[in-house]
């Protein structure tokens, strides 16, 4: 529940390449530990350490009448640093380094980080603390040392970003791994005892097809990660693949993605995971933790350049500036924002009916002080009627057809 | 301010859609020195930003002038501008009567169109003074000799000193000014006879009332003549009466014999302001009305509904203040089962529906769905009772009706014979019937046609343009009621009947045109959760059949690092999508396809 324990995402916006999809707030440095990659983890440091002495008694108080009615911006300079609203004395319990690539910087700068969080913060002892490796970053002879170092400094986690097992489909992805890489880091961290692993693929991407993509899944299962995430590709403006005309990417047809998507749930279903969340399937106990705290509206404190938080009812990130975060980290928090109760109702529903266990009336009802049917009954009554969702005791959830239209069904939430 | 008659021209500019009307006259504005180049925007008659945006004309406007003439005198040139567009033909022709000369652009390259010809018989049947210009000399596919000398072939008149002028270069625009004086004759009215004025325009203005543009036939009039309208019977005081600046009304002591101005006077509603209709004097009245009245009828029809039911209100105040300015529209109330509450207008043509639903859109924030276009069908039922039919969904069923009527056009198309089969056989497949066939020159063709008014509304100008490239134009109006065999189009969707896309089709083309509707609703018709099987049905029997398939999946995959704004975005953009939808049945139906549906293209 939002509150009692915190969660932290540090962002490492540097990659060898951009690939060809992606959007995300990042920059090629063309190889590991550039001086500017330096820089960053340096200053990343003293960002953490700028939280030191806030607490959730000196935060400042922010107008609740105000914050009835109408959402609002709320102005740095009268309210303060938000980041000290965070009562860094509270159990963290999940830590997840993203990127970019978080391991364009040598294992050196991530234990330092972590060193930096321990002392700030009290994490719990089965913390899960997180990693995404791009399987293409290291060299042959530096596989096994970054990754011990890893685990040595508290790493129990790691998510790889194989995407696809097929060696053209990688290549139009713009990746800069293939197949051996990927298997070679996934043997080191086995190795290294690493035993919590999640491996990251890709759907409806150029060139896929049914039979392509089933061997993917045969490849990664051969391995039997504890954890898939299986994500469709979007195609977003700005990016290569937003830049050319959409015929020209080779996507699978709708229906053919729509195959796909049915297979990777019929064939990891059969292979003992869950799906637990949309796109994210686990063995049993392995579900991502951090993931979530995203869902169900835990607090979390983004560190880093463009990280996102959610504390209490404030949303705020980090500058996405390069420049302003380095010269300044330790005030870098900007677009500072008070959910309004109807915000954070509609949250509640579309964050947590990602999940396939969906949200639950009593803790709706624990939130916000009205049951869920006061504000939704009409709506979800409409969506059971046309089979997309469904109720499970406290639960109400999205049915497997609702899940197909998950934006559908999500955006009739919106108040 | 006394003006002899001698010294004031009226006179309007006819020509070809594009052949250079407007820039005409903004050079005729400009030379006249009502303006300075820098107040010179451009087209300044054109005052609506729909107008401009089009290029063309949708209202008559009229402007004044002051020309310093060769000769040493000052004339006084009342332009006035007529609509562009067969629409609005009725408006034209009462444009013109305000004139006594008009001035006939050519495009030098183009030679003489199908409008051309319209406007000039036009203005001709007016006993208007038609002098040629031919415009464009300055572009290289210019053949002035050549055009001038298909004037006087086609046309008959006198072409050979025909100013030759660039109109956007500002070439030879001072022989036209010269030509004006001297070939368009001076009005020759009695400015002692009793006041007899005719109505060309009319306008609402908030704060003076309806404007009342007219010509003084005879007589004079001036601020506290009691005047009233010989046609509707409306009667008052003028309180002002003025003439056209650019863009603006100046106020002026009287108007009288031979002149162009405006008159206000306590009057509140359009509707008794009618184009055509004849001013007087009411304790002098003239013995008898100009010729020429008529009242408008509208000629199209469509169901124009709210996309939010809660806006009908709304709506209802919309068409009330656009009639203020428009007196052709007409609405009545109606409701359907698909669409709920809304309005059944009449409209003089596809254009004007254009035009007025763009007004209510762009100036009225209002969201609209509108339904197909239809014309007016006459049902002789077997009771002998006559019924004028706008909505298809009231169509009678068929053991009622005796026979039906549907209304023709007299088109006129010319086209180069390059084109001439594609062209016929574009007429044949629109039910045309053919009447002449009269080769112009050896290249060109004016083909004469009968058409049902059914088959050219939607999409002919397309279709003409698409087979002729561009090298076909085309002019219409409308001539007569003809006995028809037609039948009444339904469509289901999801297995519910939909009133608001039902539509009158000639028998022979329902399955055809059946099958078309099925085809471009799958294709306007977004995927659903579900298979959705469209209909299309004739007296209940199915004819033709489409089946949309459910969509597959709707998933945003990342939300990176837990930030959620990107996310949020996304469903509000869904959330406004949806507003774009109406509900039927189950089904949720794009507006826009209402319309669209109709829209099959020419293939």
């Amino acid at each position: 529940m939002p509150g009692e324990k915190l969660s932290l995402y540090i962002h490492i916006p540097f990659c060898i390449k951009k690939c060809n999809y992606c959007d995300f707030l990042s920059f090629p440095t063309g190889g590991r530990n550039t001086p500017l990659a330096e820089r960053y983890a340096a200053a990343l440091l003293r960002e953490a350490e700028a939280l030191r002495g806030g607490s959730l008694s000196e935060a400042c108080q922010v107008d609740i009448n105000q914050a009835r009615g109408q959402s609002y911006q709320v102005d740095i300079n009268q309210v303060g640093d938000p980041s000290r609203q965070v009562d860094i004395n509270k159990p963290v319990k999940s830590i997840y380094f993203g990127g970019g690539t978080p391991n364009i910087l040598s294992s050196e700068w991530i234990t330092r980080i972590l060193c930096k969080l321990k002392r700030l913060f009290t994490i719990e002892k089965d913390a899960e603390i997180s990693i995404e490796l791009n399987p293409g970053v290291y060299e042959e002879k530096e596989r096994h040392r970054e990754l011990e170092a890893l685990k040595e400094a508290g790493i129990n986690r790691i998510s790889i970003g194989l995407q696809s097992a097929c060696a053209a489909e990688l290549k139009r992805l713009g990746r800069i791994h293939d197949l051996t890489a990927f298997l070679k880091l996934y043997e080191e961290a086995l190795n290294c005892g690493f035993e919590n692993i999640n491996v990251d693929l890709m759907t409806g991407i150029p060139l896929q097809t049914c039979d392509s993509f089933a061997r993917t899944l045969e490849k990664v299962l051969e391995l039997r990660p504890k954890h898939i995430s299986a994500y469709s590709l979007i195609v977003e403006e700005g990016t290569p693949f937003g830049e050319v005309p959409l015929k020209s990417l080779d996507l699978p047809d709708e229906d053919e993605e729509y195959e796909i998507y049915l297979m990777t749930r019929r064939v990891l279903k059969q292979a003992g995971y869950e799906r637990y969340e949309i796109s994210n399937y686990a063995l049993p106990g392995y579900e991502c933790a951090h993931n979530l705290v995203y869902w169900d509206r835990g607090d979390y404190l983004g560190l880093g350049l463009g990280a996102a938080s959610l504390i209490g009812d404030l949303r705020f990130s980090n500058t996405g500036q390069l420049q302003k975060y380095l010269s300044a980290p330790g005030d870098a928090r900007e677009n500072i924002h008070k959910l309004t109760e109807k915000e954070a109702m509609e949250e509640f529903m579309f964050l947590g009916l990602r999940k396939t266990a969906g949200v639950s009336r009593a803790d709706f009802k624990r939130a916000f002080g009205y049951d869920m049917d006061e504000i939704y009954g009409e709506i979800i009554a409409g969506e059971e009627g046309a089979g997309l969702m469904e109720e499970d005791g406290d639960m109400v959830r999205l049915t497997e057809r609702g899940m197909d239209a998950a934006n559908r069904v999500m955006s009739k939430f919106l108040l | 301010m006394s003006i002899s008659e001698d010294h004031i021209r009226n006179f309007s500019i006819v020509a070809h859609i594009d052949h250079g009307k407007s820039t005409l006259a903004d050079r005729i504005i400009e030379k006249t020195g009502l303006l300075t180049e820098r107040e010179m925007q451009d087209q300044v008659l054109d005052n609506m930003e729909l107008e401009r945006e089009r290029g063309i004309t949708i209202k008559s406007q009229a402007v004044r002038t002051v020309y310093q003439a060769k000769n040493g005198e000052e004339y006084i040139f009342n332009l006035i501008d007529t609509p562009g567009h067969v629409d609005f033909n009725y408006e034209v022709s009462r444009s013109l009567a305000a004139c006594d000369g008009a001035i006939l652009v050519v495009d030098a390259s183009q030679g003489i169109e199908a409008q051309t010809l319209a406007n000039v018989y036009l203005a001709l049947d007016h006993d208007l003074e038609v002098f040629p210009v031919i415009n464009k000399i300055d572009l290289p596919s210019a053949r002035p000799d050549e055009v001038a000398a298909e004037i006087e072939d086609i046309i008959g008149i006198e072409a050979a000193d025909a100013p030759r002028i660039s109109a956007k270069q500002g070439i030879g625009i001072e022989d036209v000014l010269e030509a004006i004086v001297e070939k368009i004759p001076a009005p020759t009215g009695d400015p002692k006879a009793p006041l007899k004025a005719l109505i060309f325009d009319a306008v609402y203005d908030s704060y003076k009332g309806v404007i009342v543009f007219i010509r003084v036939m005879d007589g004079v009039v001036k601020k506290g003549t009691p005047i009233k309208f010989m046609a509707t019977g409306a009667a008052d005081e003028v309180i002002e009466v003025g003439y056209f600046g650019a863009g603006q009304f100046i106020p002026c002591d009287e108007l009288s014999a031979g002149m162009v101005g405006y008159i206000t006077a306590s009057i509140k509603e359009l509707k008794q302001t009618r184009v055509g209709d004849t001013v007087t004097n009411s304790a002098q009245p003239c013995a008898e009305a100009l010729p020429g009245y008529k009242k408008v009828n509208p000629m199209v029809y469509c169901g124009v509904y709210p996309a939010d039911s809660a806006k009908y209100p709304d709506l209802r105040d919309a068409l009330e203040k656009l009639q203020l300015n428009d007196a052709s529209l007409v609405y009545e109330p109606e409701t359907s089962i698909a669409l709920g509450f809304g309005f059944r207008c009449g409209f003089l043509g596809l254009l004007h529906l254009d035009i007025i639903t763009e007004r209510l859109e762009r100036e009225y924030d209002m969201d609209l769905v509108t339904t197909a276009p239809g014309v007016v069908y006459r049902i002789h039922k077997a009771d002998g009772e006559l019924m004028e039919l706008t909505n298809p969904a009231n169509m009678p069923d068929p053991s009622e009706i005796d026979y039906m009527e549907e209304p023709y056009v007299s088109a006129e198309i010319m086209v180069s014979t390059e084109y001439l089969g594609a062209i016929i056989s574009l007429c044949q497949e629109r039910r045309g019937i053919q009447t002449g066939m009269d080769y112009i020159e050896t290249t060109r063709v004016l083909l004469k046609y009968e058409l049902p008014l059914n088959e050219i509304i939607y999409d002919f100008f397309d279709a003409l343009k698409s087979r002729s490239r561009g090298y076909a134009s085309f002019d219409y109006e409308l001539s007569e009621y003809k006995r028809s065999e037609l039948v009444k189009l339904d469509i289901l969707i999801n297995h519910e009947y939909v009133d608001a896309l039902s539509f009158i089709v000639f028998k022979d083309n329902a399955y055809e045109r059946g099958k078309r509707m099925c085809e471009k609703l799958k294709e306007e018709i977004p995927r659903q959760l579900f298979d959705i099987p469209l209909q299309a049905a004739v007296g209940g029997k199915i004819i033709a059949r489409e089946t949309i398939k459910a969509y597959r999946k709707d998933v945003l995959a990342k939300c990176y690092g837990g930030d959620i704004s990107r996310k949020r975005k996304l469903l509000e953009k869904q959330k406004e999508g949806k507003k774009k939808m109406r509900q039927i049945g189950s089904v949720e139906i794009p507006k826009k396809a209402f319309l669209n549906v109709l829209k099959l293209g020419d293939e």
